[in-house]
């Protein structure tokens, strides 16, 4: 009979139950993609912070002082310490190789640039443009392309395994050289494939193949000093600890957390005699900027799930009200309070279960439009998602429905069947 | 025609205050909608300003440096912070390549403390120098020149100076390697002027854009660029936040709207019976719809303005909470917030009335 009376309320009002049901997918649709974005923002965002380049530097443990003004190094180019190269792939292989989204050796030197009978002497800084590497089985490309994303070339970028090299901007000017055109750098007459635009020191040096450039320098294997790009989780209190002082537990926490500091421990464990620091320009402000970004995202989804809720509690609490007089026919023929009120939270249960099932989908569809056209790139949507929000939407659908079937069920049954209340 | 305006004015206000509980879940909706909206719009507009300043803790983002074979003039803060003109801060800095008492280089700076300090505020510092003589000594330098903390020599151009290490400075760059002097100790030490202002301007893209010409003006003698990394870097961060925003902004407008949309509905066409006793009394349809639509403005124009209020208290608080700084009201979007409610109010009360007036008084007072 119970069951019979749901059936026989879906069957004859179909065009209300499919407004109080549009209602409640609505909502849940907005909350769904709501809590789908914003979970997603604070990957999205840091990807996009990567955008001010490398947040690590590896240097040799045992090097010498930098002496470098204004991005300009005046150091001896034999002085000092070096990494290995063959060293290198082993990034990709410690706890976070997956965060780590590309890294640059650095070789600078200082050779001479010979035009007509003038001598100039310019920095040339070796380097992997986008370089493939293999570390196990893993195959992978990395290089300032990955790194220096605001780097800019006219021209093409030269091929890692050549000896074409890229002419700063303002060092091309200086020589009036295009792309195309030949120079005599360090002896060799070398190809200039393009003209590097950067907006820092680079613009006035010689960007070579890491190869040439430990050619030119006679030290095959050596590189100064590497520049990582990694996605990293803002810093907190547990990371600025100091991982020999920790406990075990503490520590394996610390280890297993994407921090700047973490990773940087493990990359100075896989490289051999080398140090590993944060760059704390990019690294720290990172953290900053990404949770007042969060932040912001979180408040707007709670407003925009206060908003749903009150969407769905308004459009049941119409629904129910406008069916008093049913209430009070049912009441008429001898239903109880109880009963009357099962057979509305059953219908809106109902309602809930299908609408917010209708509305998660609608929900995830439209998270991945937001995320495609923002992020051009797809979110990932937790399937723990969907039991939450089913659960929450039968919730406001029986709090919204409450009140509504309380009052319904207060008014004289006499009073309604006349069309007086 | 005055007790016409006086009968329209209590069939007006009669039915809001009998039916207190219909019109109170009316204007809940409008104020819930309302105060929803003030605040999205208000952080929507304020929070690019906010954005803005938080980014300049990512420090410069022009750089002035003296043109070749020239030096900065004596001026030269003095006439950059008259072209920033306290949009952001400025700090002069000047290097030379000294030689410690082994005779292996390192590269001191000068630079005024209070300015590098408040420019840089990614440095990570034990202690900033503040005595004459003392200096901030750098995370790789401190390990060469004074590992046990005690005072050393530099020369330059064969001029000693004794310093007192202060404090250690680590940002895991170049600065790492350097020794940091106040500009006072540097100039008396090396004769040298500074050779380059470093420069954060809070602001887009393009403003940054528009203030290189100006300091290009009033520093002939020198060059300013653009730090590219950060520029763009910022550009495109703040460009991928503000859609996000926007997006959502949308998201929720659209949801309140709805919302209040079908409330107000809903009230309207559950009065179908007064409606029906007012036409079966001989009442024209203009007079009724004008009746309904005055009442659901009403409703709407009330709900806004407690509604404004209330978001603006919501977006001043989300500002506190996130920013640390208040959320300024913004009063050009009240005349939005009160139009758009007015206008939902207006299209919730002529819809119902569409569909009703197709229906025979007398059938609605059957109640069919």
């Amino acid at each position: 009979m119970f069951a019979r009376l749901v059936y026989q309320s879906f069957l004859r009002q179909r065009r209300r139950k499919l407004l109080a049901g549009l209602a409640i997918m609505l909502g849940v649709a907005v909350a769904t993609a709501m809590i789908a974005v914003a979970a997603d923002i604070g990957d999205k965002i840091s990807r996009e912070l990567r955008t001010y380049g490398a947040n690590i530097v590896v240097y040799p443990q045992e090097d010498t002082l930098d002496v470098e003004i204004g991005g300009i190094n005046l150091k001896p180019s034999s002085d000092g310490a070096f990494l290995k190269e063959s060293d290198l792939p082993a990034i990709k292989g410690t706890f976070w190789r997956n965060n780590i989204v590309g890294f640059a050796p650095f070789l600078p030197l200082r050779v001479d640039v010979r035009q007509g009978t003038a001598v100039r002497p310019v920095d040339l800084i070796g380097t992997y443009f986008s370089r493939r590497l293999r570390f196990g089985k893993d195959e992978f490309v990395t290089g300032v392309r990955n790194t220096h994303p605001w780097w800019r070339v006219a021209g093409n970028w030269p091929d890692d395994a050549s000896r074409d090299v890229l002419l700063g901007e303002d060092l091309a000017q200086r020589l009036g050289t295009q792309p195309g055109d030949k120079v005599q750098i360090a002896g060799r007459e070398i190809r200039v494939v393009g003209i590097l635009s950067s907006g820092g020191a680079e613009d006035g040096a010689v960007v070579a193949p890491l190869r040439f450039a430990q050619e030119i320098l006679g030290r095959p294997d050596a590189v100064r000093r590497v520049l990582v790009s990694a996605l990293t989780k803002p810093e907190d209190a547990l990371a600025r600890r100091d991982p020999d002082t920790m406990d075990r537990e503490t520590r394996d926490r610390w280890y297993c957390s994407p921090y700047a500091n973490s990773i940087a421990y493990q990359l100075q464990e896989a490289i051999p005699n080398a140090r590993a620091e944060q760059i704390r320009q990019v690294a720290q402000n990172e953290g900053v900027v990404l949770s007042r970004i969060k932040g912001l995202m979180l408040f707007l989804t709670l407003a925009a799930l206060g908003a749903s809720a009150l969407a769905v509690s308004a459009a049941m609490a119409t629904a129910i009200f406008e069916r008093r007089r049913e209430v009070g026919l049912m009441k008429a023929l001898g239903a109880g309070n109880a009963s009357v009120a099962a057979l509305f939270f059953a219908e809106a249960g109902l309602l809930a279960i299908v609408g917010g099932a209708a509305g998660f989908a609608a929900g995830v569809g439209m998270a991945q439009q937001v995320s495609a056209w923002i992020f051009n790139s797809r979110v990932t949507v937790q399937p723990v998602l969907f039991p939450v929000v089913l659960v929450v939407a039968i919730l406001v659908t029986f709090t919204g429905s409450v009140a509504a079937i309380r009052r319904a069920m207060r008014f004289d049954p006499a009073v309604v069947l006349r069309g007086d209340a | 025609m005055n007790s016409r305006r006086k009968m329209f004015l209590l069939m007006l206000s009669r039915p809001l205050v009998v039916r207190r509980g219909r019109t109170l879940t009316a204007l809940l909706a409008v104020v819930v909608a309302a105060s929803v909206a003030t605040a999205t719009l208000n952080l929507y507009t304020d929070v690019q300003a906010k954005l803005h300043k938080e980014f300049r803790s990512y420090g410069a983002n022009i750089v002035i440096a003296a043109r070749e074979g020239k030096t900065l003039p004596d001026d030269a803060l003095a006439r950059t912070e008259a072209a920033i003109a306290g949009r952001g801060i400025a700090a002069p800095f000047g290097y030379v390549v000294a030689h410690t008492t082994s005779g292996s280089p390192v590269v001191v700076a000068g630079t005024d403390v209070e300015r590098a300090r408040r420019l840089n505020g990614w440095w990570s510092v034990t202690a900033w120098p503040r005595a004459s003589g003392a200096a901030l000594l750098g995370a790789r330098a401190v390990q060469v020149l004074a590992p046990d903390g005690k005072p050393f020599d530099l020369s330059f151009r064969a001029r000693k100076l004794r310093v007192a290490p202060a404090g250690t400075l680590r940002t895991g760059a170049g600065e790492d390697s350097r020794v940091y002097l106040s500009l006072a100790d540097f100039q008396r030490w090396t004769g040298l002027k500074p050779s380059t202002i470093e420069v954060a301007i809070t602001g887009s893209a393009d403003e940054i854009a528009t203030m290189i010409p100006r300091l290009a003006a009033s520093l002939p003698e020198a060059q300013a660029r653009p730090v590219r990394q950060i520029v763009e870097a910022e550009a495109r961060v703040l460009d991928k936040a503000r859609a996000a925003f926007w997006a959502t902004s949308a998201i929720i407008l659209l949801t309140a709207a709805l919302c209040m949309l079908a409330t107000l509905t809903a009230s309207v066409l559950d009065r179908r019976k007064d409606f029906a006793v007012m036409k079966a009394l001989g009442a024209s349809n203009l007079a009724v719809n004008a009746l309904f639509a005055a009442e659901a403005a009403a409703i709407g124009l009330v709900g806004a303005v407690l509604g404004f209020g209330i978001g603006v208290g919501i977006a001043a608080w989300i500002g506190r909470a996130n920013f640390h700084a208040a959320v300024v009201p913004r009063f050009g979007i009240l005349p939005a917030v009160l139009g758009g409610s007015v206008l939902l109010g207006l299209i919730s009360a002529t819809l119902p009335m569409s569909l009703l007036r197709k229906v025979q008084p007398a059938a609605i007072l059957r109640g069919e």
